[in-house]
Parts: structure tokens; C-alpha cells; sequence
């Protein structure tokens, strides 16, 4: 029944606009205009909103940026980070400087010039200065941007020391879980064939690099001015490795293993008064589309100081070593 | 050049009765199986729009999700459009969620801004403004649409499968895509999402080699390649892109079927899943994503390109001003497509790929960057002091400018590898895109609709609708997409049913409900444009040959809608499109076919 009224008010209201648009028509016939010509009328009019669009515009992003630029990411907490924050505000200085100029250009040429009954056009069809002009300086722009981006692109990927602590992030639907290397500093063998409820990571019991290695879940810790390298893998479908506050992230491909390093800067302690928030943490986050709880899956990362950390390492116990080993030899890989 | 006699191919099309001469006609020839471009170019935007309204109301469905949902409001509307399997109570499933977007995505890109806009357009402009009596092949033509029609069909039937449609993505990858394991839209939706994208491909493929062949071969007396009207440029260079990119995503499409279907494993490998292991190794997920993207990217430009060649030639016929760097604006365009087809690693920069590889695309990717800010500064070129008439048409035209501008800029900072790392895959991104290629395409197909509405169907629209229509639709635009950028830069992923199920993003919820609203308020306001439209259909009042003063050709036959085009002989071209307010001319234009007089120079040289 209710269903039956809202169609029926639908079809009434598209019945009513239809003869007050015809009502109107009618009328204009009968002034003897015609109501798609377009008037020095509505030129002005419309001139004047393309002013004060520009203008609210502007106003509106300055606003945006405003009440939004302390509620960003807080300072980068990696010297990775640090120094990504730097190239992309030297980014954003260049491209807010073409957007506004290039916006306001545009929207007051459009007030500026808007059509009067008696004006004329000025024919001006091109001029190989100004086309000049505005091609190298792009160019020479857009030089510096490649010729900056590319230093930090590549010491940041740059293939880790071998020295770094190594620590496995192990992606499935719909959690983390994070492997660490053990005294070795070494994984332990893996194959997705050895995968079983007690096993869920399939590594290679038989392995004697297993022997240290342990897992966690939840959270995991790190200390502070170490660099760490992270191997990631996915059982399942590609997830991301994301971790925002120290502006890293890595896809997670099943069948390949992926690699990021970075050295965190700030304690997990010092962030909370940072941030002026007893309940921060930071995150480690799934950021590539993998199914149903895709938005709900992520581990909190601790950054700690060197003897919290190895405080905390004591604690863990190999637990990786009971697994039953049922796969061929051969299709184990290398945890390297 | 070649003097077009094709009077033979096309079915006649008698909508006027001025209509010189008389075929025998039946229902099915004239309105369904057509082959005359102008019937063709209509069904394809009546099939566009009808896509758009869907793809649209996904998008409010998800906006109130993102908005309240999540906050645990719940919306009878909801239930209502999802039913009580995916909306129980007015909740949103969050698997349906993911179908939502997936859908609105695909729909979106390939259905509207692909097949709506050039099906339409290049369908519609490309016979009349080279001056030819139709396309090339009618007969492939109107194949072109009817794949387009059955594919759209299988996409929105694919909204009714038990399972619910392809949840992966608008970019389907695998194995998220390849195992209906993983996602319950990875099972028949999924099959149906690849027929009807196969499909899309063979109409995509039919249209683009007819567009083609027709601007090479069917130009008339004298319409040299450096007369064509920009629009023109644009739909042919977007027709040899989709050409040459376009089999590359039916491969790409093909191999994940044979991976779902045959057991094959192009991009599976290692995996395990619902407690057993898959037979498949030595497959790669990053396989596809190269192949998704080969395509992918130049599919930006695909969407992109039309739009930018029809803002051309309606600013400059409402600036009344010749376009500025004519030339310039032909090889900035051929620019764009050629390097359009080396930059696809820059959705690649941290899937595992090498980084040196990253590298190269890093500086392919900016290079583009030049040919783009040139054709950005032209058209404000073209506006300053000109004699500016706002139609409709322009006012979407001038906005369009101004998106792909906005939205081009935050280009330079995704196209930087290093600064891709924390904000790829953030709604950054999802600015990024919308603005630039959604916003400007939309504007873009607007502003034809408006501008071209007296050839499609031989009325005006209404002027004042079209106003409302197009400051609501602009500033609501921009308050969607805007905000988005501070999500992305607060690291708010993009794909989440819900930003609350942990505290970090907290702070950012008013950011969900400006956007959920301003969303709300740009859909509601693309009501006037449904109503203006069908009612101008079939009331609006009768269309004038020329209601803009134009110098091209499509305005040069009359009033009606005549089979072959032009009644007489074709046209014949005597200059460049572009000559308005010529000095020394009586009248502020001077059409294309009007001969040069003595000692007169064509604009479209250089001198
Ligand atoms: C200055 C020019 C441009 C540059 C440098 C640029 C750069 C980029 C980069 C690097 C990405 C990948 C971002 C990421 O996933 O993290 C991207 C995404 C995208 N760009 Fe652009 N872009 C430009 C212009 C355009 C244009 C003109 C269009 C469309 C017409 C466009 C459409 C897209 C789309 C659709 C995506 C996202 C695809 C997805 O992940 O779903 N871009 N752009
Ligand atoms: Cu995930
Ligand atoms: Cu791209």
C-alpha cells in the first residue's frame, strides 16, 4: 500500500512538472521569445556565479585545509616517512600554486568576458611564444619532480641490508600474523601444501632454522632506530601491507614474497603524547580489496625502546617446531 | 581526399517529413535494428543513461553506508533496494558493499563513459562534422550496439544472481576474482561480469575500427586532416587507443576465465583456501594487473579524450573565439595516446614489481603532465576575451576544464613512486580519478548532450533547467571529491565497509557525512536533467539549422533528419572549423563551407 503511494506521488509530481514546464513555454511563445537563446541577461548572470563559485571555491578547499590538516596523519614516526612528508609537501606547494592560479585564470576570464550584445570576440588563434612557454616550464618542473621523487624512490627501495632484523607479515583472510626470525635471524622453510589448523603459517617443522623462529598475532613489537625488514606473503588473495603512520606500504601476492624495510623513529609511548591520545597505536592495515572483512583486518605495531624490546623478546618462546611436516621436500621454499 | 557516394548504406530514417525521398520502412529497421548513425548514437546514450541511473543509485546506496550505516543507522530505503538477504533491517551486507562499488565502478567507466560517450558522440559527430552520408559500415555499427546492449544487459542481469555480482573491484583482480571461495561475488556474477565485459570489448572493437576508417576514408571535398574540428581529432585518437587496447584486456579477461573455469593457473599460484590447498602454481597475480592496466591506462584516455575534444569545440564556439593552438591541441592529444601506452606501471608501484621498473614509469608517467597543462592553458586562452555565451553546454564545458585541471594536479603526486607508497589505494586515489576522469568525462558528456541535443533530436532543451542542472551537479561534484583527498592523506584505505571498527579514524567522520550529503544533493539534482531531457524529447520546441552560430558541418542540413545527411550533394569545406570573429567578416562565424575570398587566409595554417 505504501509502495503503491510513493509511486503514485512520483507519477503525479512528474505529471505536474510536465504541464508547469509547458505552462511557462507557452508563456514565453507568447512573449515572443524564445526560451533557449541565450541573452546578455543570462550571460551576466552566469558570469557573476562563475566569480563567486571562484571565489567560494577557493574559500572552501583554504577551509578544508584548514580544519583538516591536524586531524591528518601525525608526524611520520620512520626516517622513511620523514622524509616522504618533505617531498610531498614540496609537491603540494608546486601543485596548489598551479591550482589556484590556473582555477582563478579560468573562472575570471569566464566572469571577465562574458558575452555582451555588442562586443566582438578578439581573433586569436594561437602564438608559438606562449605555446613555447608554456611547454618548457612544465618541462623544467616536472624535471626537478622526477629528478627528487626518484632519489627518495630509490634509497627507500633499495634491497635491505642483510643485518636488518627480518620479520615475516603472513596475510590470510582476514587477519595478520607476524613471524619472527629467531636468534638466526633466519625463516624457517615454508610451503602452502603444509598448511593445517596447527600449522596455519605452513612452515617447515624439519626446518632447523624453524627451531627459534615464533609467531604473534594481534600486535607486534619493534624497537626504536632499528632498521627492520619486513617478507610478506598471503596465503589466499593479494592483501596490503599498509602501515600509514610510517608511511610504508607493500602489496601482499600469493605465491611471491614482497619485501619493505624501514627504521622507526618514535616510540608507541611517545606517539600516544604526540598525539595527545592515551589510545593510539599504530597500525599495520589491509589496504588492497580481499573480501568481506576486508575494512577489519589489521595487528597494532609497538614500537618500543631497546630494553622494552628486549624485555618483551624473552618472553617469546619458539612455537613453530611441533608442526607436522607432510609435504614434499621439494615443494618447500626457502624462508630466506 | 575522397568524395563520399555511400548514399547506398544505412537505413533510410524518416523522422521529418521533408525527407526528399521515400523507403519503405518497417517499426524494427527504423528504431531497433538501425544502421543509420543518428538512430545508433541515440540508442546508445538512451542505454548509457539508463546505465548511469543504476550505477548512480549504487552510489547513494554506499554513500549512506559509508555515512550512517556504519554508525548503525538504518535505512528502510536500503532493504528496500537490496531486500532482505543483503539489507536484513536496513543493514548492508558487507559483501554487497563490495558489489556496490564493484558495479558502480565498471558501470561508470566502461558503460557510460566508454560506450555512452563515444557510442553516442563519435557515432553521432563524426559523419556529420567530416561530412559523410554515414559511418563506413552501417552494418557494423549497428552490431557495435547491439554487443553494447547485450553486454549492458548481462551486466544488469548480473545484479540478480543468486550470489550477488563480481565483488571484486571495477579492476577484478585475481585471485580475489578467480576463486568464488574467497567472495561470494567471485562465482556466477563473476561469470557474467567477463561475458559482458568480453562483449563489451567486440562492441567496443566494432565501433572504434568503423570511427576510424570513416575519419581516414570518408572525408568530404576538401575537410583536410588540419580542418577537422577537434572533436573529431579526439574521437579518432580514441578510437585507434581502444583499438589497439582493448584486445589486451579481452586476453586479460579471457585467461582469468580459463583460470576460473579450466583449471589453468595463469595468475593463480601457492594459494590455499577454505581449508584446502589448489592445485595451481606458477601462475602471477601481478600477470594480470600488467595486462589489466595495459589497457586500464590508455581507458583513462578512452573516457577522457571525447570529452576534452567536445569542450573544445563548444568553448570555442561559445567564446566565439577560434580554439586556441589549433595545432598544438592535435599534437598534445596525439601525445597523450601515444604515452598513454607507457605508463601503466603507475598503478604497479608497490604490487612487487621492480622498482627500477617503477622508476621508468615514474618518468613516463610525468611527461605526460606536459602535453596535459598545455591543453589546460589553451582553453583559458581561448576564454580571454572572447565574447562568452553561456549555454549550457558551456557552463559543463568551463567546469570541465577546471576538474581536469584539480583533478590532473594530484596526477604529479600519485605519479611519484616514493609518495605513492602511503597513499596508493587511499581515497587520495579515489579523489584523484573521480575528479579528473569521472568529473571531467561526466561534464564533458553533459555538455554534449546539451550542445548536440537539436541534432540528436531536433528540439532544444530547456536553458533554465540546464542552469539549475549544471551549478547544483558542479558545486555538489566538487563537495564530494574535494574532501575525499583528506581521507587519503589521513590514510583511510578505500574498499572499507567501515571505517569504525577500529578507533583511528574517528575523527574523520564528518568528512563521510559532508561527502554522503553532498553526494545525495548531486544525484537528486540529476533529476532535472532526466526530466529536461525526456521532456524536451518529445516538447521541447522546435530546433533551428544552426541555434549556435556554428561553423561546422552538422549544422549546414536543414532541419530534419535526413537519410544520407545532406539532401543535395555533401558539403564542401573551404577552411578550418574555427573561424569566428574573423576581422573583416560581416557575421561573428564563418562555416566551413564558405569559400575563402581573395587573399584570404586559412586559419588553420600557420603563417
Ligand atoms: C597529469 C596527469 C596524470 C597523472 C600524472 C596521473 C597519475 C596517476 C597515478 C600515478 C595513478 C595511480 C595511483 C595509485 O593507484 O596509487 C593514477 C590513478 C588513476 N588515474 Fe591518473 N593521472 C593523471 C591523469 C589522469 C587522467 C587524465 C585520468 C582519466 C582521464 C586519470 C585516471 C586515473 C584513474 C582511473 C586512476 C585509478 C585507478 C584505480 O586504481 O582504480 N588520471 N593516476
Ligand atoms: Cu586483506
Ligand atoms: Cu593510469
Amino acid at each position: 500500500m505504501i509502495k503503491f503511494l510513493v509511486y503514485s506521488a512520483i507519477l503525479l509530481g512528474i505529471i505536474a512538472a510536465t504541464q508547469l514546464m509547458r505552462v511557462f513555454e507557452l508563456a514565453s511563445e507568447l512573449k515572443g521569445t524564445r526560451h533557449y537563446e541565450i541573452k546578455e541577461a543570462d550571460n551576466r548572470r552566469n558570469g557573476k556565479l562563475m566569480f563567486w563559485f571562484m571565489v567560494t571555491f577557493m574559500l572552501f578547499c583554504f577551509w578544508q585545509v584548514i580544519k583538516y590538516k591536524d586531524k591528518l596523519l601525525p608526524v611520520a614516526a620512520s626516517i622513511e616517512g620523514v622524509e616522504l612528508d618533505w617531498l610531498l609537501n614540496f609537491n603540494f606547494i608546486i601543485i596548489w600554486v598551479v591550482f589556484i592560479i590556473t582555477n582563478v585564470l579560468l573562472f575570471w576570464f569566464s566572469y571577465k568576458y562574458y558575452g555582451r550584445d555588442n562586443a566582438v570576440a578578439h581573433y586569436y588563434p594561437h602564438n608559438n611564444k606562449l605555446e613555447i612557454l608554456w611547454t618548457t616550464v612544465p618541462a623544467v618542473v616536472l624535471a626537478v619532480i622526477i629528478i627528487l621523487g626518484l632519489k627518495s624512490w630509490t634509497t627507500i627501495t633499495a634491497p635491505a641490508d642483510p643485518n636488518m632484523r627480518i620479520i615475516e607479515l603472513y596475510a590470510k583472510q582476514f587477519d595478520w600474523t607476524a613471524r619472527y626470525a629467531g636468534t638466526d635471524n633466519t625463516l624457517g622453510g615454508f610451503s602452502y601444501k603444509l598448511i593445517t589448523a596447527s600449522n596455519p603459517l605452513g612452515v617447515d617443522a624439519n626446518d632447523p632454522k624453524t627451531a627459534d623462529d615464533f609467531t604473534v598475532k594481534g600486535e607486534f613489537h619493534i624497537p626504536i632506530n632499528q632498521p627492520v625488514e619486513f617478507k610478506i606473503r598471503s596465503r589466499d588473495v593479494i592483501h596490503s601491507a599498509y602501515m600509514p603512520h610510517f608511511r610504508q606500504q607493500m602489496n601482499a601476492v600469493p605465491g611471491m614474497i614482497t619485501f619493505l624495510h624501514f627504521t622507526p623513529t618514535i616510540t608507541s609511548k611517545r606517539m600516544k603524547e604526540i598525539t595527545n591520545n592515551p589510545n593510539f597505536e599504530y597500525l599495520l592495515l589491509c589496504n588492497k580489496i580481499c573480501g568481506a572483512s576486508h575494512y577489519n583486518m589489521q595487528m597494532n605495531i609497538i614500537v618500543d625502546t631497546q630494553e622494552e624490546f628486549d624485555a618483551w623478546l624473552k618472553k617469546q618462546k619458539p612455537n613453530l617446531s611441533a608442526a607436522p611436516a607432510t609435504a614434499d621436500a621439494a615443494e618447500i621454499k626457502e624462508g630466506k | 581526399m575522397s568524395d563520399n557516394h555511400g548514399h547506398g548504406h544505412g537505413e533510410h530514417h524518416g523522422h521529418g517529413h521533408d525527407d526528399h525521398h521515400h523507403h519503405q520502412e518497417t517499426f524494427i529497421t527504423k528504431y531497433v535494428f538501425s544502421q543509420d548513425h543518428k538512430m545508433i548514437s541515440r540508442q546508445f546514450l538512451i542505454t548509457a543513461i539508463f546505465m548511469a541511473v543504476v550505477a548512480m543509485l549504487m552510489s547513494t546506496l554506499f554513500r549512506l553506508q559509508l555515512a550512517w550505516g556504519e554508525a548503525g543507522e538504518k535505512f528502510a530505503f536500503i532493504n528496500y533496494m537490496l531486500g532482505d538477504k543483503w539489507g536484513k533491517d536496513g543493514v548492508m551486507d558487507p559483501n554487497m558493499y563490495l558489489a556496490l562499488v564493484t558495479i558502480h565502478g565498471t558501470i561508470m567507466v566502461f558503460f557510460v563513459l566508454t560506450g555512452g560517450l563515444s557510442g553516442t558522440f563519435s557515432n553521432l559527430l563524426i559523419p556529420y562534422q567530416v561530412g559523410a552520408r554515414d559511418m563506413a559500415s552501417g552494418f557494423l555499427n549497428m552490431l557495435s550496439y547491439w554487443f553494447f546492449f547485450v553486454s549492458s544487459l548481462l551486466m544488469f542481469a548480473s545484479l540478480f544472481v543468486e550470489n550477488g555480482p563480481a565483488s571484486a573491484g571495477w579492476t577484478v583482480y585475481p585471485p580475489l576474482s578467480a576463486l568464488a571461495e574467497a567472495i561470494p561475488g567471485s562465482g556466477a556474477g563473476m561469470d557474467l561480469w567477463l561475458i559482458s565485459m568480453s562483449l563489451f570489448v567486440v562492441s567496443a572493437l566494432l565501433g572504434g575500427l568503423n570511427y576510424i576508417i570513416t575519419v581516414i576514408n570518408l572525408r568530404t571535398k576538401g575537410m583536410s586532416m588540419t580542418r577537422l574540428p577537434l572533436t573529431i581529432w579526439a574521437f579518432l585518437i580514441t578510437a585507434i587507443l581502444g583499438v589497439l587496447s582493448f584486445p589486451v584486456l579481452l586476453s586479460c579477461a579471457v585467461l582469468l576465465i580459463m583460470d576460473r573455469t579450466f583449471g589453468t593457473s595463469f595468475y593463480l599460484s601457492d594459494i590455499f583456501i577454505n581449508g584446502h590447498p589448489l592445485d595451481a602454481t606458477g601462475g602471477s597475480p601481478v600477470l594480470f594487473q600488467h595486462l589489466f592496466w595495459f589497457l586500464g591506462h590508455p581507458e583513462v584516455y578512452i573516457v577522457l579524450l571525447p570529452a576534452l575534444g567536445m569542450a573544445s569545440e563548444i568553448i570555442a564556439v561559445n567564446s566565439r573565439k577560434p580554439i586556441f593552438g589549433y595545432r598544438a591541441m592535435i599534437g598534445s592529444m596525439l601525445a597523450i595516446g601515444f604515452l598513454s601506452f607507457i605508463v601503466w606501471g603507475h598503478h604497479m608501484f608497490i604490487t612487487g614489481m621492480n622498482p627500477f621498473l617503477g622508476s621508468v614509469f615514474v618518468f613516463t608517467t610525468l611527461l605526460i603532465a606536459i602535453p596535459s597543462a598545455v591543453k589546460a592553458f589553451n582553453y583559458i586562452t581561448t576564454l580571454w576575451k572572447g565574447n562568452i555565451q553561456f549555454t549550457p553546454a558551456m557552463l559543463f564545458s568551463i567546469g570541465l576544464v577546471s576538474t581536469f585541471i584539480s583533478g590532473g594536479v594530484t596526477g604529479i603526486i600519485l605519479a611519484d613512486s616514493a609518495l605513492d607508497i602511503p597513499i596508493h589505494d587511499t581515497y587520495f586515489v579515489v579523489a584523484h580519478f573521480h575528479i579528473v576522469m569521472g568529473l571531467s568525462a561526466i561534464l564533458g558528456m553533459f555538455a554534449g548532450v546539451y550542445h548536440w541535443f537539436p541534432k540528436l533530436f531536433l528540439r532544444m532543451m530547456n536553458k533554465k533547467l540546464g542552469y539549475a542542472h549544471f551549478w547544483i551537479t558542479f558545486a555538489s561534484a566538487y563537495a564530494v571529491f574535494f574532501p575525499m583527498h583528506f581521507l587519503g592523506l589521513a590514510g583511510v584505505p578505500r574498499r572499507y565497509y567501515s571505517n569504525t571498527a577500529f578507533p583511528i579514524f574517528d575523527n574523520l567522520m564528518d568528512i563521510n557525512e559532508f561527502v554522503s550529503v553532498a553526494a545525495i544533493i548531486g544525484a537528486i539534482a540529476q533529476l532535472i536533467f532526466l526530466f529536461n531531457f525526456f521532456y524536451s524529447i518529445f516538447r521541447g520546441p522546435k530546433a533551428p539549422e544552426n541555434p549556435w552560430n556554428s561553423t561546422t558541418l552538422e549544422w549546414t542540413n536543414g532541419v530534419g533528419h535526413i537519410h544520407g545527411n545532406w539532401a543535395g550533394k555533401l558539403p564542401v569545406v573551404h577552411r578550418w572549423a574555427y573561424d569566428y570573429s574573423k576581422p573583416g567578416k560581416s557575421k561573428d562565424f564563418v562555416p566551413q563551407t564558405v569559400p575563402l575570398e581573395d587573399g584570404e587566409h586559412d586559419g588553420g595554417e600557420h603563417d
